[in-house]
């Protein structure tokens, strides 16, 4: 047995090594990413049904962090390749086997009009253009929200490929969670209940969602439960969920439960993103993650042969 | 959903490929040096012994485009006073030149491609050092060179095709246990060898990778193996996974429109 493994594996493999490579991506680079992308989107949204409802602070404050967050994202994306210029090489094509490319269009759209509505806002030029662009923002933002659930899970590593059904809901919620709880936290009372629902309802979807991603079944879920993994989404789920109560039943009321409320939800957000990296990355580093499933399906596919053809 | 399946069939040419027989592998790693000559691939930084096998190269990686795996496992003696004897078991490894190739159906950039012999090549001069190959790949065989950004992996000596010879690593090994040539000829071949083994009542022996109905298409790199799979390090079933990318796409797609509905219901009645 090789001196790496702490326990006799009951499969067959290779001293234990991994067989698929570790993700080369840094937690904070791409979950920060992740998370800060699901906030712009969700914040454009946030922002236009309050350009629309007549609800001005909203909807400034909302736009100016949907471009802050967007902006935000960039950077931790252009740290993770390196170069500024190879975000523009990322450009060169647009490939929609490939969601990495897809994902840097959706951004190219998403983040000049974000740019433009906040701007329009905060200046208060061009106020026709300055709304129609929070219309285009919040629309592109949804796909923002929502793609990366599809990057995550478009590769080999067993945690995120197996949750692909369920993962873009999971950041949906989590998203909505994220811009409503800051939402209401930056937001007048006067103003926020929109922002406290959208916290709410996020908060229910992103937990719903996780305990389904988590309960699949699958032996890679394993990793959501174990390790620094399994504490990032245990600690996510009393966040949004303490957040998510404290903003149901005293939000309307209380600034300072408005403001707690809104940022304890947001923190689950991002600790849910955190968690769902740091999950993938150990499916990785255990080669039984890829063995025992794959060898499962080819043993139950010989055993079907077998009595179809004797 | 994946480009390589529109794109294989087109190439003109007969398909090239390795077959890799490790029955004759005798471990001596003349291909890992070969390819590291001719491809002038870096040596990996310091010189680690892994001290639990002869082999000290660990693994597939970017500064390794061919990995000799060294099995040692133990014959339990008939006799039992007798002591244990051991088993060897070698095997080259490299990259598969899968036919639905994930790592190329992934590159945001196009600096994958697929090569008129049917092989998968990274273009140093676009790979944008995005790592999304290297998590797709599911063989775990691309890797990133982190003072460097850029991923690396076999070419299978692609500027040596391009002049007729054969890759460095086919052309070194001295026991034809590394076996380049036309995919279709090799797959016969392989057949052969397999039927030729089996008579001599080695039941281990199989192919890996030749079926171009298995979950990557069959693959331009196959070997014939003498245990499982998982043995040697590589997955006993992997699945391209661009494969369940149409139900990736709609299930994001349906999440964004619910999204979008969330959104409008939470302004819903509360218009100021
Ligand atoms: S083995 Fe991996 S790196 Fe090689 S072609 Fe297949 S997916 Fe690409
Ligand atoms: S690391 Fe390079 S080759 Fe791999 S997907 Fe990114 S751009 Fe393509």
């Amino acid at each position: 047995m090789s001196p790496r493994r702490k326990h006799p594996e009951e499969f067959t493999s290779y001293y234990g090594r991994p067989i698929l490579k570790k993700p080369t991506w840094s937690a904070v680079d791409i979950a920060g990413y992740i998370f800060a992308g699901g906030l712009a989107g969700a914040s454009s949204m946030l922002a236009a049904g309050a350009q629309h409802s007549g609800r001005p602070s909203l909807e400034r404050r909302s736009k100016v962090l949907a471009l802050t967050a967007i902006s935000a994202s960039a950077v931790a994306l252009v740290h993770d390749l390196g170069r500024p210029e190879r975000f523009l090489n990322m450009l060169r094509m647009a490939k929609p086997t490939s969601p990495m490319s897809m994902g840097s269009w959706i951004l190219s759209i998403y983040g000049p009009l974000a740019g433009a509505s906040a701007a329009s806002n905060v200046l208060g030029i061009l106020p026709r253009a300055g709304r129609a662009c929070g219309v285009g923002a919040a629309v592109a933002g949804a796909a923002v929200a929502t793609y990366t659930g599809v990057l995550l899970a478009d590769t080999a590593v067993p945690t995120w490929h197996d949750a692909h059904e369920v993962l873009p809901f999971v950041f949906a919620g989590s998203a909505a969670a994220s811009a409503g709880g800051i939402g209401a936290a930056l937001a007048p009372l006067a103003e926020a209940a929109p922002a406290r629902r959208m916290a709410v309802g996020g908060a229910v979807v992103e937990t719903l969602m996780s305990f389904k991603m988590e309960r699949s079944g699958q032996l890679s879920t394993e990793t959501l439960h174990q390790g620094r993994a399994g504490t990032l989404l245990r600690l996510s789920k009393a966040f949004t969920v303490g957040g998510a109560v404290a903003l149901a039943l005293g939000g309307r009321q209380s600034r300072l439960l408005s403001t707690m409320g809104g940022l304890s939800v947001a923190a689950g957000s991002a600790l849910l993103r955190f968690g769902v990296f740091e999950a993938g990355v150990a499916s990785t580093l255990d080669p039984k993650y890829v063995v025992v499933p794959q060898r499962q399906r080819v043993d139950a596919a010989a055993q079907k042969t077998d009595s179809v053809g004797v | 959903m994946s480009v390589t399946q529109l794109g294989m069939p087109s190439i003109g040419v007969p398909r090239k490929g390795f077959f890799t027989d490790t029955s004759l592998c005798i471990g001596c790693k003349a291909c890992e040096v070969a390819c590291k000559e001719w491809n002038s691939v870096p040596a990996d930084t310091a010189l680690e012994l892994s001290g639990e096998s002869f082999d000290n190269t660990s693994a597939l990686g970017a500064n390794s485009w061919r990995h000799v795996a060294f099995i040692e496992q133990k014959v339990p003696a008939a006799d039992p006073s007798a002591n244990d004897g051991v088993k060897w078991l070698m095997s080259s490894d490299v990259c598969k030149h899968c036919t639905h190739a994930a790592c190329l159906d992934v590159c945001p950039t196009g600096a994958l491609f697929r090569t008129e012999h049917g092989t998968v090549v990274v273009q140093q001069d676009i790979c944008n050092g995005c790592g999304y190959c290297v998590s797709a790949c599911p063989y775990g065989v691309i890797d990133q060179r982190p003072e460097d950004g850029r991923v690396f992996k076999c070419t299978m000596c692609y500027d040596r095709l391009g002049a007729g010879e054969e890759p460095a690593c086919a052309k070194a090994c001295p026991t034809k246990s590394i076996q380049y040539g036309e995919l279709d000829e090799l797959r016969e071949r392989a057949d052969a060898r397999v039927a030729e083994l089996h008579e001599r009542g080695e039941e281990g022996a199989r192919l890996y990778g030749h079926n171009p109905e298995d979950g990557v298409g069959g693959d331009g790199a196959f070997f014939l193996l003498l245990d499982e799979p998982e043995t040697y390090g590589l997955p006993p079933d992997p699945v391209v996974t661009t494969k369940d990318l149409p139900v990736m796409w709609k299930r994001a797609a349906g999440a964004a429109a619910g999204l979008l509905l969330g959104a409008v219901a939470v302004f819903w009645g509360a218009k100021n």
